[in-house]
């Protein structure tokens, strides 16, 4: 079912990124490649979410280039996104999920089952006919993270996405995240918890104030960090 | 006071029946037309972003206030024998007055629908997009979920449809069991001196109009109920 | 939810079909376009069920004033125009938008007015010296002002009496530029005098203190006439069916139906199709 190309590895190359007159993000250069999951990792406002965008191709780069497997300007076909703040379409549980599944043009016979299969993943099995938007915020979350793994994406960009939950729904969506990955499916999350990062990461980039200051796999980073930043970051001393 | 027009309507009297259901087909398909214009418009205008977009909605806008009578004369003169749209032979059928009202009532539908999309557009545009949705399919998303709140844009128009008499007096000609409606028989009526059996007529098009309100006010209430918006 | 969307589906497809049907079910028909005099006054609610019972044919009528209808005709959006106004009538068959005009019925103007009469002209004949008066006491007056029959035959009344209305109306002259029944709401409203037809006088309801004030003067007279619109300027006029109504007013089967229409007993109008140069 997958297109011959891939999308990976995805490269920035020389990337500025300004909103206004303000530099948001200045990439000098970043590799994403298949494997484990990345954490971007940094303070507030320090530009995850921004990167995030433009790998997913949501963004333009003002300066320099994003490029999929080697080609600029890939439409997201293959890609997926879990926001911050997620929106329910105004229908049930299932059809949130339905659509997604057609906006992949899946077959609409084998949709009903994957339905099943992906509310049963997120733990909202009979959720179905549900509402989306009565959910509660942690259970919107998760159909959420449903409605994008629906897209069957190769890369899946997740904004924060244990951010607004309480440690045991953390967890249980680690958990899937986790089984995600392990089926190749590229992960791409962005988080300021570190513990997220650890259990979960392959590699982790650090950015503050719209810059890479460190990208490493995630033993030496969280062992043997190379900045002063990142050392800081680890100790919660980092916060602007 | 209202006593003739509601003996007619007990008694079962057929021309006043007729009357009743030729009002409801004329404007409820000048409506359903409209919609079909007026929903996607006002959608795109919510969502596309051109040159001229700023102009075309002062006159979208501007266009909700036109007298029925200037569309009523403009459909007149374009459907007449001896206008350019002629040779159809419509003027003086329900058609015509359709067209007319369809015509009156599509910047309504417009201007509310875009309103209304435009507040949805800001909520769905970053979903949308990650999930690779197209201007067509955007359209049909968000008109899908804002159903219940262009519903009242749909009402709006219906009203204003059903209770207007200066453009389908013109277009219709007001023929007694052809082209008659409630809003050209209480003109007739007023114009024969029978003041009681127009205002009664009024009174019934008002109780037509509040009974399909209900209706429409159930509906979106039990959906909203239904689909999580409220 | 999809059962929702084809519920939507089939419903607009209902009314698509429902818009065809409706346009096909009614072929033999004609259209005319008529005054609202003939209208208000029932006339033709009277006279159109037994020549559809007859022929099959549905007539369907627009009522407007004279000038209007007479427009529509030259427009070409009626088969037959049927009005008041004889040399307004003959200019039509003349200038060739008409094919000859018949003459089919009359009835006559009245003059009505409050009970009051403040220009004490209550039950006298003379319409010219009736005017006059209304005149010179400042009495209000509403004109219809719509180029109808009624308005046409108005300032030729204005003018036998030898006034130039154009020139000489003050603030008691009310030119409202509606129909018929228009007028004699205004008139009933405000307590004013108005010149009428007698059908559309004796059929309307909103009377309040208006009385009869002049009527019987020869001056009075109104006659109807009836064309066919002219197929060679328009050639979708529906020409046979057009004049197979157009022969049934002037036959005597068409002629007795008019003379058999009466409100409270009162005969409306008075068939004289078969009077040289009616």
């Amino acid at each position: 079912m997958r297109a011959p190309d891939s999308d990976l590895p995805l490269r920035f190359e020389r990337v500025r990124f300004e909103a206004g007159n303000r530099l948001i993000l200045d990439i000098e250069s970043l590799s994403i490649t298949n494997g484990a999951p990345t954490a971007v990792v940094g303070p507030n406002g320090a530009g995850k979410t921004t990167l995030l965008r433009l790998g997913m191709g949501l963004f333009e780069p003002t300066v320099g280039r994003v490029t999929w497997g080697g080609r600029e300007k890939v439409p997201p076909t293959r890609r997926a996104i879990l926001f911050q703040r997620p929106v329910m379409l105004m229908r049930s549980a299932a059809n949130n999920i339905d659509y997604a599944l057609a906006s992949v043009n899946a077959p609409s016979r084998d949709r009903r089952r994957k339905i099943a299969e992906l509310l049963a993943l997120v733990g909202l099995s009979g959720f179905e006919d549900r509402p989306a938007r009565r959910l509660s915020g942690g259970e919107q979350q998760r159909l959420a993270l449903a409605r994008s793994l629906a897209r069957d994406p190769e890369i899946l960009f997740l904004d924060e996405p244990t951010a607004s939950l309480d440690p045991a729904a953390a967890k249980s969506v680690e958990d899937v995240l986790r089984a995600v990955a392990e089926r190749g499916v590229k992960i791409l999350i962005s988080t300021h918890d570190l513990g997220t990062a650890r259990r979960l990461a392959g590699d982790v980039v650090l950015i503050h104030r719209g810059k890479i200051l460190e990208h490493s796999v995630s033993e030496v980073f969280f062992k043997e960090p190379r900045t002063e930043e990142a050392r800081r970051f680890q100790a919660s001393d980092l916060l602007i | 006071m209202f006593s003739s027009a509601f003996e007619l309507l007990i008694t079962g009297d057929p021309g006043l029946y007729r009357i009743i259901g030729l009002s409801l087909y004329v404007s409820l398909t000048a409506t359903l037309i409209a919609a079909l214009v007026g929903l996607p418009l006002g959608a795109l205008l919510a969502l596309k972003e051109f040159p001229g977009r700023g102009a075309v909605i002062v006159i979208v806008n501007a266009l909700m206030g036109m007298p029925p009578v200037v569309v009523g004369l403009a459909v007149f003169l374009l459907l007449s024998r001896s206008g350019p749209l002629g040779s159809f032979g419509i003027l003086f059928t329900p058609r015509a007055m359709i067209i007319a009202q369809a015509i009156l009532i599509t910047p309504i539908i417009a201007a509310l629908a875009r309103q209304t999309i435009a507040d949805l557009w800001v909520q769905y545009r970053d979903e949308l997009a990650g999930m690779n949705i197209g201007t067509a399919g955007s359209v049909a998303t968000l008109l899908w979920d804002g159903r219940f709140s262009l519903l009242t844009a749909l009402l709006a128009g219906f009203g204003r449809a059903s209770a207007e008499v200066g453009a389908v007096i013109i277009v219709g000609g007001n023929i007694d069991g052809f082209t008659r409606t409630m809003t050209t028989a209480i003109a007739l009526e007023t114009s024969k001196g029978d003041l009681p059996l127009a205002i009664g007529l009024g009174a019934v098009l008002l109780i037509i109009v509040i009974a399909i309100n209900a209706i429409a006010w159930t509906v979106r209430r039990t959906g909203e109920r239904l689909a999580g918006a409220a | 939810m999809f059962k929702l969307k084809s519920a939507i589906v089939m419903g607009f497809a209902a009314l698509a079909l429902a818009a065809a049907q409706n346009v096909a079910a009614q072929d033999k028909s004609i259209v005319v376009a008529s005054t609202t005099s003939t209208v208000d006054s029932g006339l033709f609610s009277h006279l159109l069920p037994l020549f559809k019972a007859k022929t099959g044919i549905e007539v369907r009528v627009i009522s407007q004033g004279t000038g209007q209808a007479l427009d529509t005709g030259r427009r070409g959006d009626a088969d037959v125009v049927f009005v008041h106004a004889k040399s307004q009538e003959e200019k039509f068959v003349a200038d060739g938008f008409g094919v000859k005009r018949s003459p089919v019925m009359y009835n006559d103007f009245v003059l009505v007015g409050p009970k009051g009469d403040p220009a004490k002209i209550n039950g006298t004949k003379d319409i010219a010296a009736a005017l006059a008066k209304i005149k010179s006491a400042g009495a209000t007056f509403i004109s219809r002002g719509d180029k109808s029959g009624t308005h046409s035959a108005e300032l030729n009344l204005w003018k036998i009496a030898g006034i130039d209305i154009a020139a000489d109306k003050g603030q008691w002259y009310r030119d409202i530029g509606q129909g018929m029944g228009a007028a004699l709401n205004a008139a009933s409203a405000s307590n004013a005098y108005v010149l009428t037809d007698r059908g559309t006088w004796l059929s309307f309801k909103n009377r309040g203190e208006l009385v009869i004030s002049v009527e019987g003067d020869k001056r009075l007279f109104n006659q109807y006439g009836v064309m066919l619109v002219n197929p060679t300027k328009h050639p979708h006029v529906k020409k046979d069916l057009a004049q197979s109504f157009i022969d049934w007013l002037v036959s005597t089967e068409g002629q007795k139906a008019i003379s058999g229409y009466k409100i409270n007993g009162e005969q409306l109008f008075f068939p004289n199709a078969t009077v040289p140069g009616a």
